[in-house]
């Protein structure tokens, strides 16, 4: 009913990171020399002073301990409101509680666009659509 | 000085020949006594010319005697008894066949271009006073208010040089604040009458207003050369002054025209409680890109019946904090106030204030209200104020992901000011700024229900996050009944109550 344009990033059900056997060794906000998301700050209610994303913005990159390197995108255009720091100083959370408190990042998109935005995303049931022929494909 | 004298005969014949009327040679001679500006017009006329034919100072004299008999008649009455006639009548008509009996048209005035001629008469009285008693109003008292075209000011300023002028030839001054003002002279003569018809008395602080605005069309052009007229004229100096406008200012051929009178009435403010029922409620109307989302308001429900009976233009309502659509109000209620702008009614009874507060509650279950009443502007600041300071109570009902026994919620009855530190719930941030709030939890008291519900009371500091701190928001708040529980917990409905003791609910 309402639209409340607020967005929150979290790891998708089928990431690699949330599969059996895989611990994480380390998070990192740092995503380039010069832009650490650990910096984004926001003021006032339009948010003033937020680092803007696009769709492939990395949000932060995840180690695990067997030695790969996840980049986790942000996925949608807008700007970042906060990135979660808990999962740092707690990264099991991240795969306990991948949709409540594991949550990556918030971001806010433009009004002009957080509509087409919403439209552009999959329901549960057209994602579990792509999880099915993604399992046949490579079965 | 109240009255001519005179001194005063080449002034009063140089602004008789250039087209001034009676009343604004008397501002000009420094006339003081409201009631010679009082008398009607026709008999000013005749008794000016009359009296710039006497030859001599006891000529003069008999402008006095009339104006004494007439104090004399109406000894400590308010001298608004216009009726003049029979008293006038004793004022010699000299060479009444010379005497210029043109007074069949009325030349407009070239400096108060007809206010203090025909919008003083009693035509135009009564044109005001249908005017308010067909608007309906109820009021005691009135004030009256006068917007008059900027070329007034200007014309005031060219006449008064050219008196200045002629009084210097006879070794005389005249300073602009000795000139009776325009609109003074106005009310001395209309507040009377208003008065008399209206029937309530004029006072500068009354809420009701009746206001005009005067418009003069035909001489619009003549303030072009000032900007900002008022400004200007203090500024400019005379010989600017008397390039651009002519002197003495010349006779126009219209009257000014009334181009609205129109009244209104101070606010009213109302104020009382409110209980909300239903879960379906807004408090404002919610409207998003023209379209109603949910029907109806606690806003509207409350001040529909208002609008009804006040009869007003407009309304702003304000309460003491507020609740979210889904959440009932219980108790005492809330409290609210409501502003009604230009209300046609403004007396109730407190008997009168029952009944409207019982028809409210008579036409809607969704809320009620209680303590309806009629208070000052200052009483809204009051109540408004403290609203950090106030402690709320609440009841959730909580669900819980994993099973629990009536011992794992015990605990909770026993924590005392817990302190939450809630970052700005995400379903309010794209409208606020984020930040976290230290708030504090100072009591709850748990009922159990069963194995995945329990109703949880909590008494808390104004401005914390209920809903929140019982799911946790995303771990946003901290900390939350998830956490304490160790389980995954969710609020199914919230209300807000006053706690008359832990087993009730409600207080009726």
């Amino acid at each position: 009913m309402a639209h409340f344009r607020i967005c929150v990033i979290t790891l998708a059900e089928a990431h690699p990171l949330l599969q059996n056997g895989k611990t994480i060794k380390s998070i990192n906000y740092q995503i380039s020399p010069n832009c650490s998301r650990l910096q984004n700050k926001v003021s006032g209610k339009s948010k003033r002073g937020a680092q803007f994303l696009t769709e492939l913005a990395p949000l932060c990159r995840i180690s695990s301990t067997d030695g790969e390197e996840y980049t986790i995108y942000s996925c949608i255009r807008g700007r970042l409101i906060e990135v979660n720091e808990s999962i740092l100083s707690n990264p099991a959370i991240l795969q306990e509680k991948p949709s409540t408190e594991g949550y990556i990042a918030v971001v806010l998109p433009k009004f002009e666009e957080s509509k087409s935005i919403t439209q552009g995303l999959l329901t549960q049931k057209e994602y579990e659509e792509v999880l099915l022929k993604r399992h046949n494909n490579s079965a | 000085m109240s009255s001519l004298t005179e001194k005063d005969k080449p002034i009063v014949q140089l602004l008789l020949n250039t087209g001034t009327c009676p009343r604004c040679i008397f501002r000009f001679c420094r006339v003081g006594s409201q009631t010679l500006y009082r008398h009607p017009y026709k008999d000013l006329t005749e008794f000016l010319k009359n009296n710039q034919q006497q030859e001599d100072a006891a000529g003069f004299g008999v402008v006095d005697p009339p104006c004494k008999r007439i104090r004399l008649e109406h000894t400590e009455e308010v001298p608004d008894d216009l009726n003049q006639n029979g008293v006038l009548k004793h004022v010699p008509l000299v060479n009444d066949d010379s005497a210029a009996v043109e007074n069949s048209t009325v030349e407009v005035c070239n400096v108060c271009l007809g206010i203090l001629q025909e919008f003083c008469e009693a035509d135009f009285v009564k044109r005001v006073c249908e005017k308010v008693k067909s608007a309906d109003y109820q009021f005691t008292s009135f004030v009256f208010s006068v917007s008059l075209p900027p070329q007034l000011s200007v014309r005031e300023r060219a006449a008064w040089l050219l008196v200045k002028q002629e009084m210097g030839k006879l070794g005389l001054s005249l300073a602009k604040d000795d000139i009776v003002q325009l609109k003074e002279a106005y009310k001395w003569i209309i507040h009377p009458q208003l008065s008399e018809e209206l029937g309530v008395p004029a006072d500068g602080k009354s809420l009701f207003e009746v206001s005009v605005v005067f418009a003069h069309p035909e001489t619009d052009e003549e303030c072009r050369f000032l900007m900002a007229v008022m400004k200007a004229l203090e500024k400019i100096k005379e010989e600017d002054f008397l390039k651009h406008f002519p002197c003495p200012p010349s006779s126009p051929k219209n009257l000014c025209v009334a181009l609205e009178i129109q009244c209104n009435n101070g606010a009213v403010f109302v104020a009382g409680r409110y209980n909300k029922y239903s879960r379906n409620l807004p408090q404002t109307p919610w409207i998003i890109d023209g379209e109603r989302k949910l029907e109806s308001s606690v806003e509207e429900l409350i001040s529909e019946h208002l609008m009804a009976e006040f009869k007003a233009d407009s309304f702003n309502f304000s309460s003491s904090g507020r609740e979210d659509v889904d959440v009932r109000t219980l108790g005492n209620g809330r409290p609210f106030a409501i502003e009604l702008v230009n209300p046609r009614r403004i007396h109730f009874t407190a008997e009168e204030m029952k009944e409207l507060q019982q028809t409210i509650n008579n036409s809607s279950d969704k809320i009620r209200v209680r303590d309806l009443q009629l208070v000052t502007r200052e009483a809204i600041g009051r109540m408004k104020e403290g609203e950090e300071e106030k402690t709320k109570t609440y009841s959730a009902l909580v669900w819980t992901d994993k099973a629990i026994q009536k011992e794992d919620i015990a605990f909770l009855d026993d924590i005392k000011e817990l302190k939450l530190d809630q970052k700005t719930p995400l379903r309010v941030l794209h409208r606020r700024p984020l930040a976290v709030r230290c708030r504090i939890i100072h009591t709850m008291k748990s009922e159990y229900i069963d194995e995945h519900h329990f109703r949880l009371h909590l008494k808390t500091q104004a401005g914390t996050y209920i809903k929140e701190f019982v799911h946790g928001d995303f771990g946003r708040t901290k900390p939350n009944i998830g956490s304490l529980l160790n389980r995954t917990a969710d609020i199914l409905e919230l209300d807000v109550e006053v706690i008359v003791d832990w087993a009730r609910n409600r207080c009726d």
